[in-house]
C-alpha cells in the first residue's frame, strides 16, 4: 500500500507559531485598550437574515422541535451582551459560512468582532487602523467614502445615478458587460461594480477604507441623520483583500425589526427560506442598546497578509479540503 | 443540454456562450462579507479559439455545451474533408477545414488523434503529442556536422516545415513535437 500524505496539516510549524503570536499580540491590543474578551454561543436558536449568507444548521436531540445555527458572526449575542452591561467587548472566535471554498475563503474561519461603547463610525475606523498598523506595520491609508470611490474609479455618482446611467458606465468594461446588460438590480450593479471593478483597482501595498455606504446596503448599521441615502457602514480592504466591516450600530428596535423583515421579503422574492427573527436581539434593542460602533475582521486573512500567504488554506492547521 | 449551476464551474466545464462552445480555463468566486457574490471565468472558445473573461451572479446557471472528445484514427483527405474512423465501430466522420485548421500539417494515416465534437460534430482536431514525417526536401548538410548548429529547414511529406539538424538529409523520417513544432530525433527505418 502506497503511503498518503493527506493526514498533514495544510499549515507548517512555523506558522502555526506565527498564528499563536498574532492571537496574542491582538488579545493583548484588547487587554491594554480595556476591552473584555468574551465567547458567545457558536452554536444558536437564531441563524442569519440577510439575503446573502447561509447559515449552517443542525439539529440536537434534547429540542427536537427546533434547528440550531452554527453563527456566521457573534453579532447578535454581542449585542444582547452590550446592551445588558453597556461594557466595550471583543470576541476571536470561529464562524462558519456555507459558501465557496478559494484562496481567501474557508467554511469555518476564526473571526475577530469588536464593540466599542460611544464610539462613531469615524473612531472606530482610527481604531481599526490602528491595530492594522501594529499587525502589518506602516502602509499608506486610502479612507474615502462609497461615493468618492465610485467618482474616482468610475466618474459616477452611486447615489444619484438611474440605473440605465449606472449600466451605461459599467458596459465599458467587456468582462462584466455581458451581466450588466441583464441585470436590472440597482444594489446587485453597484455591488458588481464594487468588486470586480474598483477593488481590484485598490493600491495593494495600501490599506483603504471605504465608507458611508448607500443605505439600501446599511445591513446593521446605523443611517447618517444629515443624510439618510447613505448609512454609517465601513469596510476595510488591504492587499487585494476585503479585511474587515464595521457600522456604526443601529439601535433602534422597531428599525432592527423593519431590516429584519425587509432581510425575508428579499429572501422570498429570491426563493430562499425565511429565517425566524431573533426577537431576544430587538428585546435587547427596545430595552436600550447603547450607542456603539462594532466591527468583524477576517483574522486569517489578516494573517495571511502579515505572512504573505496568498491561499488562506497555508493559513490554517487544517483548511476544508482536508478537515 | 443540462444547465449548470455556477456552483458547478470548474475548470474544464464546457459552457454555451455567445453562441458558441467554450471551456472554462479558470474559475474564482468573489464572495464580499456582505452582499452578492460573483464568479469570475476565465473562458477558452472552442471554435474561434479566444479567452475571454466574463462575470456571473453566484448561483445563476448557465447552458451546457454537449462538448465531447473522441479518439478516432486518421484515413485520409477527400480534398474538402478529413476523414477519421473509430478503429473499434468502424465507424467514421469527416472534419472540415475549418475544424482541421493548421493541424492538417500533422495528419499522418492511422495516427490516433482526438476530436472535438460539439453536439456531434467535430469542431476541432489534437493530433498526437509526437509524429514520424517524412523530409521531401531540405539543403544537403555537411557531412559529420552534429545536433545543435542551428540547423536548416526542412520540408516534410505533409507540407509541415521544420527546422532539422544539419546532417539529416532529404528521404529520412524524422521526429517531431507536433505542440511545439520542433525536430525531436531521427527515425530508424
Amino acid at each position: 500500500m502506497q503511503l498518503s500524505d493527506d493526514w498533514r496539516p495544510s499549515a507548517t510549524l512555523d506558522v502555526l507559531k506565527q498564528r499563536a503570536a498574532l492571537l496574542q499580540k491582538i488579545r493583548q491590543f484588547f487587554a491594554k485598550h480595556d476591552v473584555l474578551e468574551v465567547d458567545t454561543p457558536i452554536l444558536s436558536r437564531f441563524g442569519v437574515s440577510d439575503l446573502h449568507l447561509e447559515n449552517l444548521s443542525c439539529q440536537l436531540s434534547n429540542f427536537p422541535q427546533r434547528d440550531f445555527h452554527l453563527q456566521t458572526s457573534p453579532e447578535y449575542a454581542m449585542k444582547r451582551l452590550l446592551a445588558a452591561h453597556g461594557q466595550s467587548i471583543y470576541q476571536l472566535g470561529k464562524v462558519f459560512r456555507d459558501d465557496a471554498v478559494g484562496r481567501h475563503h474557508n467554511p469555518e474561519f476564526t473571526l475577530l468582532e469588536w464593540y466599542r461603547i460611544n464610539f462613531s463610525m469615524d473612531q472606530l475606523i482610527t481604531e481599526v487602523l490602528e491595530l492594522l498598523v501594529l499587525v502589518l506595520g506602516e502602509r499608506p491609508v486610502m479612507r474615502l467614502s462609497y461615493q468618492q470611490v465610485f467618482e474616482q474609479y468610475l466618474q459616477i455618482n452611486p447615489l444619484q445615478a438611474s440605473i440605465i446611467e449606472l449600466q451605461k458606465c459599467l458596459s465599458r468594461y467587456p468582462h462584466i458587460s455581458d451581466l450588466v446588460a441583464r441585470e436590472s438590480d440597482r444594489d446587485t450593479l453597484l455591488q458588481l461594480a464594487m468588486s470586480i471593478v474598483i477593488e481590484p483597482l485598490f493600491d495593494k501595498k495600501a490599506i483603504t477604507v471605504v465608507h458611508s455606504f448607500p443605505a439600501s446596503q446599511a445591513a446593521l448599521a446605523e443611517l447618517n441623520e444629515s443624510d439618510v441615502r447613505v448609512a454609517y457602514r465601513f469596510e476595510v480592504y488591504a492587499g487585494g483583500i476585503e479585511l474587515a466591516n464595521g457600522y456604526q450600530e443601529l439601535t433602534d428596535a422597531k428599525q432592527q425589526q423593519a431590516r429584519f423583515d425587509q432581510d425575508n421579503r428579499l429572501r422570498s422574492q429570491h426563493n430562499k427560506p425565511q429565517k425566524p427573527v431573533d426577537f431576544r436581539l430587538v428585546q435587547a434593542l427596545e430595552s436600550g442598546l447603547p450607542r456603539c460602533a462594532g466591527v468583524a475582521l477576517g483574522f486569517d486573512r489578516l494573517f495571511m497578509l502579515a505572512e504573505n500567504l496568498d491561499d488562506i488554506r497555508q493559513a490554517l492547521p487544517f483548511s476544508i479540503t482536508c478537515a | 443540454m443540462a444547465n449548470y449551476s455556477t456552483n458547478e464551474f470548474k475548470a474544464g466545464l464546457k459552457i454555451m456562450q455567445d453562441g458558441e462552445p467554450c471551456n472554462i480555463v479558470d474559475n474564482e468566486v468573489v464572495k464580499p462579507g456582505k452582499g452578492q457574490a460573483f464568479n469570475r471565468v476565465k473562458i477558452r472558445k472552442l471554435i474561434s479559439g479566444k479567452v475571454v473573461e466574463k462575470t456571473f451572479k453566484s448561483g445563476d446557471s448557465v447552458e451546457g455545451a454537449d462538448v465531447i472528445d473522441v479518439e478516432l484514427s486518421y484515413l485520409y483527405n477527400d480534398g474538402e474533408f478529413w476523414h477519421f474512423m473509430n478503429n473499434e465501430t468502424f465507424e467514421q466522420l469527416a472534419a472540415d477545414a475549418k475544424a482541421v485548421g493548421d493541424m492538417t500539417k500533422w495528419l499522418v494515416e492511422q495516427d490516433t488523434c482526438t476530436l472535438t465534437l460539439w453536439n456531434g460534430n467535430p469542431i476541432a482536431v489534437t493530433p498526437p503529442n509526437f509524429v514520424e514525417l517524412e523530409i521531401t526536401e531540405t539543403d544537403p548538410g555537411l557531412k559529420g556536422d552534429t545536433a545543435g548548429t542551428g540547423g536548416k529547414p526542412a520540408t516534410l511529406s505533409t507540407g509541415a516545415v521544420v527546422r532539422v539538424p544539419l546532417f539529416v538529409q532529404t528521404g529520412e523520417v524524422v521526429k517531431v513535437d507536433t505542440r511545439s513544432g520542433e525536430y525531436v530525433s531521427r527515425v530508424q527505418k
